[in-house]
Order: C-alpha cells, then sequence, then structure tokens
C-alpha cells in the first residue's frame, strides 16, 4: 500500500516536474526542475529494492544539474539566461517530434508482450550489480571507458585555442609555463 | 527523532566554541560567547527578512532551507550505539549523495538572491567543489572497501581492534577536508568571502540568513558525526557505552574543525582546482590501492 502510494507520487513528480522544465521562464529553474523529475525517478528505483542504482542516480544528477546549470547561463550568448526568458524553440516541429516519439515508445511499452520473470533476484543486487560489471561485462567498460576520455581529452584539445607551443615557447623548453592564470602546485 | 536535539546539541557546541576563540582573538570577555548562539538567534528572528528586487524566492528558500535538511540526512545513517534511524545498506552512497545535494543548494542560495556578488560566491562554490569532491569520494571508497560494504553500521563493525583512521590516514585526511569544504567553512570560506562582501550570505538577513548559518554548522557536525563510524570505530571505546563514545568521537572531530578555522588561509579556488586533482586525487587513489591490496591478501 504504502509502496504503491509512494509509486504514483514520485511518478507523478517525476511527470509533472519534467514538464515545467518547459514551462518556467528561467534557466535555473527548468534545470532544477529537470533535477527533481531525475530525483523522483532515482527514487522509484529504491522502491525496486535496487537501492545502490537509485541513490546514485540522485547523486548523479544532482551533480549533473548543478554543472549543467552554470553551462547553460554561461553558453547563452549576450546572458538573456540572467534575465526571464522562454524554454521552447521551433515549437511545432518540437511538438511534432515530442508526439511522435511518445506515440511510439507507449505504443512500444503497450503492445509488446512483456516477458515473464525467470529465475529470481541475487540476496544482494548491489554485489551481483558490481560482479556482473567486473566480470562479464568488464570489455564493455574497459571499451568504453577510454572512449570516453578520448572525447572529453579532444573535445578541450579543439575548443582552447592555446597549444602547447603557446604554453612552453616555441622549443618548449619554457618553465614554468606562460599561463594567464597560475595553477595551484607551482607548475 | 532523537538525531534531531542530538545535532542541535552539537552546532550550539560549535557555536559556542567558535565565539569563545573569536573572543580571544581580539581580547574580548569570553562570557559572551556563551549566550552567542541564543543572541545571534533573537537577533536574526526579530531582523526584518528582506528580499531583494525580483530574486528567485522559491529557489532562494530552498538552497538556505535545504542545508539544514542534508545534515539530517546525512546523519540519518549514522548509527549511535545500537540505535540507527536508517539503517540503509547503501549508507555510505546516501552520504555521498548529501554531500553533492549541498552543490545545487548553495549554488542556488547563490543564484535566487538576484545579486551579482551573491551569484559569484555560488560560482566559487561550485568551483571549489569541482576540486574536493572526487577525493573526497575516492576518499568514502577506502572504508568501504576495508569492510566490504556500503552499510554504515557494518563498516565500523570492521574495525574491531585497529581503527580506519590508523591505516587509511590519507583517506581521513582528505575526508576531513572534504567536510570542512561542504561546509564553506575554514579556508573553504571564498563563497562567502568578505572580498565579495558575504557572497551567498551577503543577501540573506532574518531567519534566512539564521538557517543558512544554522545548516553551515550542522553539515560541519553531521560530517564529524559520520566520520566516527567511517574512520574512527564507531561505538567502540572504554567504560562509556557506545552511544556515548560516538557523541564524544564527533564532538571532539567537530571541536578541531572548529578550532582549524583561524589557523588555516583562505583558499583560492582556481588553486585548489589544480591541488585537488593533481596532489589529492592520486594520493587518495593510491590509499585506496593499498586497501584494495591488503584486502586482497587478508582473504
Amino acid at each position: 500500500m504504502l509502496v504503491d502510494v509512494s509509486f504514483w507520487v514520485l511518478g507523478i513528480v517525476a511527470v509533472a516536474s519534467a514538464a515545467l522544465v518547459f514551462v518556467v521562464d528561467s534557466m535555473a529553474r527548468a534545470t532544477y526542475a529537470l533535477a527533481l523529475s531525475f530525483i523522483a525517478v532515482g527514487f522509484v528505483l529504491v522502491l525496486m529494492q535496487q537501492n545502490y542504482v537509485g541513490v546514485v542516480t540522485v547523486l548523479m544528477m544532482l551533480m549533473e544539474m548543478a554543472i549543467m546549470a552554470v553551462y547553460m547561463v554561461m553558453y547563452m550568448g549576450m546572458n538573456p539566461a540572467l534575465m526571464p526568458m522562454s524554454m521552447v524553440h521551433d515549437k511545432r516541429s518540437a511538438l511534432g517530434v515530442a508526439v511522435a516519439t511518445f506515440l511510439v515508445l507507449g505504443s512500444g511499452a503497450l503492445f509488446v508482450d512483456w516477458p515473464v520473470r525467470r529465475g529470481v533476484p541475487a540476496p544482494d543486487v548491489t554485489a551481483a550489480l558490481g560482479e556482473a560489471l567486473m566480470g562479464p561485462q568488464m570489455l564493455v567498460m574497459v571499451v568504453v571507458s577510454p572512449v570516453m576520455v578520448a572525447t572529453i581529452v579532444g573535445g578541450v584539445v579543439l575548443a582552447a585555442h592555446r597549444t602547447r607551443y603557446d604554453r612552453f615557447g616555441d622549443d618548449l623548453d619554457q618553465r614554468p609555463p606562460r599561463d594567464p592564470q597560475r595553477g595551484g602546485v607551482g607548475r | 527523532m532523537l538525531a534531531i536535539p542530538l545535532l542541535g546539541v552539537l552546532v550550539v557546541a560549535a557555536v559556542v566554541l567558535d565565539g569563545v576563540l573569536g573572543a580571544r582573538a581580539v581580547g574580548a570577555p569570553v562570557g559572551r560567547a556563551l549566550s552567542r548562539p541564543l543572541d545571534e538567534s533573537a537577533r536574526l528572528l526579530r531582523q526584518r527578512r528582506r528580499a531583494p528586487l525580483s530574486a528567485d524566492t522559491l529557489l532562494w528558500r530552498i538552497g538556505g532551507g535545504g542545508l539544514v535538511v542534508a545534515a539530517l540526512l546525512m546523519v540519518a545513517v549514522v548509527p549511535l550505539g545500537e540505535w540507527v534511524i536508517s539503517d540503509l545498506d547503501v549508507g555510505v552512497v546516501w552520504f555521498n549523495t548529501m554531500d553533492v545535494a549541498v552543490w545545487a543548494l548553495v549554488w542556488l542560495a547563490g543564484w535566487g538572491a538576484n545579486s551579482v556578488h551573491s551569484l559569484v560566491g555560488g560560482y566559487r562554490f561550485l568551483a571549489l567543489a569541482l576540486a574536493y569532491e572526487l577525493p573526497l569520494m575516492f576518499a568514502l571508497v577506502a572504508p568501504a572497501l576495508g569492510a566490504a560494504s556500503l552499510n554504515v553500521g557494518e563498516v565500523a563493525a570492521a574495525q574491531q581492534g585497529l581503527w580506519f583512521v590508523v591505516w587509511m590516514p590519507v583517506a581521513f585526511a582528505v575526508y576531513c577536508l572534504g567536510v570542512v569544504a561542504f561546509s564553506v567553512w575554514g579556508p573553504f570560506t571564498p563563497p562567502a568571502g568578505s572580498d565579495i562582501a558575504g557572497g551567498v550570505l551577503s543577501e540573506l538577513s532574518g531567519v534566512d540568513r539564521l538557517l543558512v548559518q544554522t545548516g553551515r554548522y550542522a553539515l560541519l557536525a553531521a560530517g564529524a558525526a559520520f566520520a566516527v563510524p567511517m574512520f574512527l570505530g564507531g561505538g567502540a571505546g572504554p567504560l562509556l557505552p557506545g552511544w556515548a563514545w560516538v557523541l564524544v568521537k564527533a564532538a571532539a572531530l567537530l571541536a578541531v574543525f572548529v578550532l582549524l578555522r583561524r589557523r588555516i588561509p583562505a583558499v583560492r579556488p582556481d588553486l585548489l582546482m589544480e591541488v585537488g586533482w593533481v596532489v589529492l586525487l592520486p594520493a587518495v587513489l593510491l590509499q585506496d590501492l593499498v586497501v584494495a591490496v591488503v584486502v586482497a591478501w587478508r582473504g
């Protein structure tokens, strides 16, 4: 009973705050409405007794949204992000895509035959998840993580206008490097 | 429910101790510092509650009021002797989640006021957070690894004989640094620095200011309390019962945090970034490696 009520309350909070993202007129409110939606989803996962996955979802989403708010405000040209502004652009095609996506996913959920449960959950789901990630799925993790790191490093290198020659001089022998701002460990 | 008054007692004690130290530093009579929590609360509760023009009051109040809530949710997983409010199987991750929530709360408190200094303070906190958070996360990994559990009670129970602080000193030091940082305390006060007119605190008045200041002390106290089961052997100790030892250890660590406040200069967020990623993160990862090797070797 309590689980049912919590599930519905969290579900409604998740959907309503996700919709609020497009209703509010402030970047900060939109970002944190989305954060609230993700938090509700995280607690729904906790209701499914996936405590680790649920709590980590809340952790990652809060962190992500805190950073995303900064980027959203930063990348808005001429900084209208500090003023009230509309959160929707290109309304007609956006609405079309949204409705089509909802119909596809919704009909998928309703019309596909749901599989019957095979076996029983492990007594300690967190340990089972860890063993799966570190055992059978290890190859995926080992491939994905260098690709992600390479993407981040590549993105930063492409975005930064200063190269190592700007920092260390033409012969790369300038010590300490010429940086607009010094780091904290004396380099 | 007992957790609220107990956290409150720790907060009041920390405010009094800080007041005594402050009074001694300027040579003022120490007696007045004893009633400082009461005086300051009464002053702020009587003060008119101001808000700047077109402040985002909703987000501002969430940010300001949320700090106390985050601190209470942190202590909810700390075992006090044999009692614990929530014996969550992933309590360590829960604490980590609450300290990440502080990112959002402090930034919202900075943003909501619609004031430049306040917003600069909020951004400064996120800059500090990016520097301290990953070392703090990997510092929390060490005791969980040593105990082979994410349950706070089991981590405390795994320290029979040898406290984790003894063989995980780097993780403990980085953890303490993280606690002081997410409480916007001591060397990590630039988000509320006087050079930007009080930063996130600059526009807060009345009960809003009281809540934020209480929240900072409460986070510091909650961080000290959580260190007890993680590093300081939980309720282990002679003579006294377990719950009393938890309180004594938490109060002692809290006192150290308060004492260090006036001893260490403020850290600039841009300088801490490199220290966090080039020094602290590798150091704490090495600590995790040592713990992992010891755990694997013991079988």
